[in-house]
């Protein structure tokens, strides 16, 4: 942040949001997340900013029938379709920045 | 005030971690260092793992352990009556190593040792199930060790941890006859949530699976240095 901050030169902007995309495959607990950055911004150059959350699902592909799914630990993560091993995850490992929104003072 | 304006980032929130274990590998790389990242829950024996692991492997090639502990040596201290290289690190209430701190041992185990000479370096994690499994270090594989007393179900419930492993060592086999514990039942549940990792039953008091476990270090070593 402190560096993209920089190349917009920090001095001339609000930030109002941070958008992150999360896969639910993952080890962040979106709420934990949330709070703990509403702790650490407190009093900083990011206190009147927030963060949003975008939950991408854990999806998986059935390496035999090549169908999509969405594993579940229940099931062992096995495709319903075909009760094949999860061997290729599509989505849901996602940990990012997905954009910030601000504004020019 | 002007309007809104989006900017599209698209960037990894463990970005500068990632960058950092980048520049890990590219240093162990450039030693010729093969670098193992061991992790497990606390108690499932890594400590006791590398003490008999260095044993041997010692006999054949060179090696060095980086040793995470939240807030005591007394694991480093163990590993160093094996007169090798050992760095501890505390971690203080961080409940992982990441990259930032290994880069720092490494620096120190420079101070101690040419690393040109060693063969391995092996990394002991900090006991835990969660975040050593998100956090890259520079490794060139992930060891997951998982005791059969925590039960068969911890593939599921933990499973980018065991999705993340090369190589996942079912440890303290010693003790199946004694529990109700149904190792066919682990065993599917580490393959469903992660077919392509390697699987090895091992026990530091019969020793069994050591001789598998000791192959598999020096086969990656051997590829590693061609």
């Amino acid at each position: 942040m402190e560096e993209w901050a920089e190349k917009k030169n920090k001095e001339k902007i609000v930030v109002e949001k941070i958008n992150l995309k999360i896969g639910e495959f993952t080890c962040v607990e979106p709420i934990s997340l949330i709070n703990t950055f509403n702790a650490a911004v407190l009093g900083s150059w990011l206190d009147s900013s927030e963060i949003t959350i975008e939950t991408i699902p854990f999806e998986g592909k059935c390496s035999k029938c090549n169908r999509s799914y969405f594993p579940k630990k229940e099931n062992g993560y096995k495709s319903p379709c075909c009760n094949f091993n999860l061997e290729e995850i599509i989505s849901g490992r996602e940990l990012k920045i997905a954009s910030i929104d601000f504004k020019e003072k | 005030m002007h309007l809104p304006i989006s900017d599209k980032i698209e960037l990894n929130i463990l970005h500068q971690n990632s960058h950092q274990a980048e520049k890990n590998k590219v240093k162990f790389n450039n030693y010729n260092l093969l670098c193992l990242n061991i992790m497990s829950s606390p108690g499932a024996g890594k400590t006791r793992l590398l003490e008999m692991t260095l044993e041997d492997l010692s006999k054949e090639f060179q090696s060095a352990v980086l040793e995470g502990d939240m807030t005591t040596n007394l694991d480093a201290a163990r590993l160093e009556k094996l007169n090798i290289p050992v760095v501890p690190i505390t971690t203080g209430r961080a409940c992982h190593l990441d990259a930032n701190m290994v880069s720092g041992g490494l620096k120190l185990l420079e101070k101690k040792i040419n690393p040109d000479i060693l063969d391995i370096l092996l990394v002991e994690n900090v006991g835990n199930l969660v975040c050593p499994a998100e956090f890259e270090i520079g490794e060139h594989f992930k060891v997951a060790l998982l005791s059969i007393t925590e039960g068969e179900d911890k593939p599921l419930k933990y499973p980018i941890m065991f999705r993340e492993a090369d190589l996942i060592l079912i440890t303290k086999v010693d003790l199946l006859p004694h529990l109700n514990f149904d190792i066919n039942e682990l065993k599917s549940n580490i393959v469903s949530t992660n077919p392509k990792a390697d699987i090895i039953e091992i026990s530091s008091i019969t020793k069994s699976g050591f001789d598998l476990w000791q192959k598999w270090i020096s086969k990656k070593i051997l590829k590693f240095k061609k």
